[in-house]
């Protein structure tokens, strides 16, 4: 044994502020931002005190909380009432990601009105009952506040968490992708090369990454506060991209949020038809 | 003499990556019950897949796990190019490993710093070992960093990197791109070499496991992004064949599904398998580490895969500094594949071990049917296992120690619920 003494401190409350972290149906890739703030990780540890977060401590603090973090999107009975208690033990609530602010990947089985997905499903073992959609948070509780991404970006994250212990509104960037490119310098890749991409129409955040690497952004940080999906179409199908394509990427990690649902739901395609292919 | 009922349960494990629960129970001292029972709700990943298309499947794939995306990414596009009959020129091949590599070394630095080295020390976590012991802490997370550095330059980001596609990438790194990484890689290394020797220094519970280890080989390098599946039992097959030799079973004691390697019975992926089949493609720093850590050349010591983990970031360090040396910038960052009805399957070596992919697709890429075999899936066995070795072993422990003990050999695998749920056999009740 190296001669590292046992910590058998036991749990206290102390005066700084809680944290709290929580998991719902996703991948864990938001929640892990957290751990990858490598840099501010310690400090952070300092200033709040982490008071639940099970990937990454054994201990846990009760409650109320100051600041709940969420993760994930309700797809059981008993998560829809997990997440009123974490809503009842939390002064602020913010939610993290796709899956906990439009219902993730895994939203997708809501659509299906036919199909494996519209059923209750049981799997075996363990027998836990899942519900036929997969819901945000917002569709449950209050949220004080939604940070979208798939993931979230982890400065954005570090920026949430400071503002809302010290009381303010987080400076979260509400304009689109196109304004990063423009940012960043990186030449429009629609404009230059006909290649279709999403960035008008999506939440900047990620500091346009996928344009910054030739590739067409594809949605990933969800809606921008109203967007034009009507002309964006209009001008994806000009760019060569086949109706069902269209379809196919807005129905991807944020395929429940109103702004691009609405692209599929004005759509004379049926999403039955990809199915029976 | 009537045997006494003692019971064992932690409801929501810690330090693993989703949402599971240990059940144990003795009659005396015959362990009666030990169960890893897995809560998280499923995502239905396979269903959802149907229809897609099998160039999306990188990108959907990767949102089964934040932690180890390319993983999924690159079983994934292996998948689809074996289907599509394209073998893409060896320096993508070099580009997938060295992502692979960075994400090894975040995952890894992750686990063993963060989430397992606490169970070692007595600690509930890195944020309180940190209080008394900074500098290791700090340490672990340079390395992490390290890891996700390689992965934003190479991937775009760490998490659900952007840049990977069926058939290479979007957009390939200039060489001077890549050469700016190797100090803080060199780094990583020395700091992988030092985690080697302190981890080596823990006291480990005994435990060995008995049954076949499982992993990817190749002749000339330690398998990561490609290779054929071995075991210790003589097994050597080509992914396509994967379906013919493992299969799920139930098993009494468990309400799991567990993998089973045909003529073999349980067995387990991950470091202790690939570290003692693939020993010989070690690079030579790494080999120095194991011998000094007092490694054989085979491990089945589970409580010891922290040293091995440790070995395989001095590995994966190693190997990354290496490939940025020979790099030489593709001429096209993808090759064009053109898809064609039937059925693909590609694997690789997730941070947690073999990662199994089967799509059958229809003549346009579109995809019919999708299959995915996690590791954790495939360690569950072994890991039920462990817990009730240990169980039977240390049972004079009180239950504190003794729970504790489990989870820690629980963690000895780095489980990833969040991947396992997925593959829950489902049965469907229609109402
Ligand atoms: S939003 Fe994306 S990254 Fe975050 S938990 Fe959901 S699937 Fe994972
Ligand atoms: S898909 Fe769009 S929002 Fe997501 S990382 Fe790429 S550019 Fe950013």
């Amino acid at each position: 044994m190296t001669s590292l003494p046992q910590h058998s401190a036991p749990p206290q409350r102390s005066a700084r502020p809680t944290l709290a972290v929580w998991k719902f149906a996703s991948c864990d890739g938001c929640q892990l931002s957290l751990l990858d703030l490598e840099d501010a990780l310690l400090t952070l540890a300092e200033v709040v005190e982490i008071a639940e977060f099970h990937e990454a401590t054994s201990r846990n603090v009760a409650g109320p909380y100051d600041l709940s973090l969420v993760e994930g999107s309700v797809t059981t009975e008993h998560d829809a009432e997990r997440i009123q208690e974490i809503r009842r033990a939390s002064r602020t609530l913010v939610t993290i990601g796709a899956c906990a602010t439009a219902g993730g990947i895994q939203a997708l089985r809501n659509f299906a009105d036919a199909g494996e997905f519209a059923r209750t499903v049981y799997p075996t073992p363990g027998y836990i009952a899942s519900l036929a959609t997969s819901t945000p948070i917002s569709a449950h509780v209050q949220v004080d506040f939604e940070l979208s991404g798939c993931p979230v970006n982890k400065d954005e994250l570090l920026e949430v968490i400071q503002a809302f212990l010290v009381g303010r509104r987080p400076g979260i960037a509400t304009t689109s992708v196109c304004m990063e490119c423009k940012r960043r310098g990186t030449v429009c890749l629609t404009v230059a090369r006909g290649i279709p991409c999403l960035g008008p129409v999506t939440r900047g955040g990620c500091g346009a990454i996928c344009p910054a690497y030739d590739r067409g952004c594809y949605g990933c940080f969800g809606p921008m506060e109203s967007p034009n999906t009507a002309a964006l179409v209009r001008r994806l199908r000009r760019d060569g991209m086949a109706e069902r394509d269209v379809h196919r990427v807005f129905q991807t990690f944020n395929a429940a949020a109103p702004a691009f649902r609405s692209v599929v739901d004005r759509s004379t395609f049926r999403s039955e038809d990809a199915d029976v292919r | 003499m009537s045997a006494e009922r003692r019971v064992l349960r932690t409801d929501y494990l810690a330090r693993v990556e989703g949402e599971g629960a240990l059940f144990v129970e003795c009659d005396g001292d015959v362990v009666t019950k030990v169960e890893l029972r897995i809560f998280e709700p499923p995502r239905f990943f396979e269903a959802l897949l149907r229809g897609r298309s099998c160039f999306e499947a990188p990108d959907i794939t990767a949102r089964i796990c934040g932690i180890c995306p390319v993983a999924y990414q690159t079983s994934a596009v292996n998948a689809v190019e074996s289907l599509a009959g394209v073998d893409v020129p060896e320096s993508i091949h070099h580009l997938r490993r060295l992502l692979y590599c960075g994400e090894w070394i975040e995952s890894h630095a992750l686990h063993v710093y963060l989430l397992h080295a606490p169970d070692f020390l007595g600690y509930p976590d890195a944020i309180t070992l940190a209080r008394d012991y900074p500098d290791i802490v700090q340490r672990g997370l340079q390395l992490k960093a390290a890891g996700n550095h390689l992965m934003r330059v190479l991937g775009g980001r760490e998490i659900h990197p952007i840049n990977v596609r069926v058939g290479g990438f979007y957009r390939v790194p200039s060489a001077s791109e890549l050469r700016a990484l190797r100090p803080e890689l060199e780094q990583a290394r020395e700091i992988a070499v030092e985690t080697v020797r302190w981890v080596s220094g823990f006291s480990f519970p005994e435990r060995v496991f008995e049954g076949a280890l499982v992993a990817l080989h190749q002749p000339d390098s330690y398998a990561i992004e490609r290779g054929r599946i071995r075991s210790d039992t003589g097994l050597d097959i080509d992914a396509s064949r994967y379906d013919d030799y493992f299969e799920e079973e139930q098993v009494g004691h468990s309400t799991a599904l567990h993998s089973r390697l045909r003529g073999a019975g349980r067995y387990l992926c991950g470091p202790l398998a690939r570290y003692s089949l693939n020993y010989r493609q070690l690079s030579p720093l790494a080999k120095e580490c194991a011998r000094e850590a007092g490694l054989g050349e085979v491990c089945r010591d589970v409580f010891r895969s922290i040293v091995v983990r440790s070995v395989e970031l001095v590995y994966a360090c190693d190997e990354a500094l290496r490939l940025i040396d020979i790099y030489e910038r593709p001429e096209i960052p993808a090759v064009p594949v053109v898809v064609r009805p039937g059925t693909g399957h590609g694997v690789s070596e997730a941070p947690r071990g073999l990662l199994y992919h089967r799509y059958r697709l229809d003549g346009d890429g579109t995809i019919l049917d999708a299959e995915i075999v996690p590791p954790t899936a495939q360690n569950q066995a072994a890991i039920e296992g462990d817990v009730h070795d240990v169980v039977v072993r240390y049972r004079d422990l009180d239950d504190e120690q003794l729970r504790h003990l489990c989870e820690q050999a629980i963690r000895n695998y780095d489980p990833c619920i969040s991947c396992a749920t997925h593959f829950l056999r489902l049965e469907v009740n229609r109402r």
